[in-house]
């Protein structure tokens, strides 16, 4: 059972993203990257990661795509249709899977020995995050006001500048 | 129950998809959008470690969870970025071609 989830799960999750890097219509990449992201919280569940399964569909399906459908919708010109790959594609396909032929037989030949995997609770998550990694927790918080007001300071128009 | 390996090889099959698109798109969201994936292969693979390998003295336990977190942090961060930075490039250039991009190329 929990072999047939996780072939259904990441034949999801490797299509949305070859559906991401192959589609000419950014929407429909956009879409696909949801199917993808999706999946992958599937595959959280079948390693027993409920709360990131969570996280994941609340952040990567709901905010990060609706930032980036942002993004597709206010840089809409007339050059979309015609913008797809660069000229050196043949190239970094080659260097993809080139990459791809170091990391998987690393994987293959190089593995752990299996143990049953468990359940994280919630409040076990809770206590490390707050005991154990409290100070890279501030420091992520830090992160993400400095990206905002970044985000502010880099976007607004010229004419608030002055 | 499904072994560790094959995590591990759909996180790299997954980066490396990740990899292609952001070598070989032109447009700069859809390389945004292939950065995510490769964040996201990342983060399957630690949580894939961390759920196998609990309790072998590798990991003490959640870390791989906390760390996969904190990476889902950024990756929030970083889009918001580079909304930014990309509405700067299309208010400037009209375009979001990162080919036509080139100005501070040698």
């Amino acid at each position: 059972m929990a072999w047939f989830v996780f072939i259904l799960l990441a034949v999801l999750t490797i299509g949305g993203a070859l559906g991401v890097v192959v589609s000419r219509n950014v929407v429909h990449a956009a879409l696909s990257l949801l199917v993808s992201l999706i999946a992958v919280a599937g595959v959280y569940l079948v390693l027993f990661a409920e709360f990131l399964a969570l996280v994941q569909v609340l952040i990567y399906g709901g905010a990060i795509i609706i930032v980036l459908m942002f993004a597709v919708m206010l840089t809409r010109n007339a050059d979309y249709p015609r913008i797809t790959d660069n000229k050196q594609w043949p190239l970094a396909a080659l260097a993809a899977i080139a990459f791809l032929g170091v990391i998987a037989p690393s994987f293959i030949y190089d593995r752990v020995e299996n143990t049953q995997s468990q359940n994280a609770s919630f409040t076990g998550i809770g206590e490390s995050l707050f005991t154990t990694w409290a100070v890279p927790f501030e420091i992520a918080s830090l992160v993400l006001l400095i990206a905002v007001i970044g985000a502010i300071i880099i976007a607004r128009s010229d004419e608030e500048e002055s | 129950m499904v072994d560790l390996v094959w995590f591990q090889l759909l996180s790299a099959v997954l980066f490396v998809i990740g990899l292609y698109g952001v070598m070989a798109r032109r447009s700069a969201v859809l390389i945004v959008m292939s950065i995510e994936l490769m964040l996201n292969a990342v983060n399957i693979n630690l949580i894939a470690a961390a759920s196998h390998m609990e309790g072998t003295g590798k990991f003490t336990d959640f870390d791989g969870q906390l760390i996969a977190i904190f990476i889902i942090t950024v990756a929030a961060a970083e889009v918001g970025l580079a909304l930014a930075i990309i509405l700067r490039m299309f208010r400037n250039k009209s375009t979001v071609n990162v080919n036509e991009i080139n100005l501070m190329k040698w």
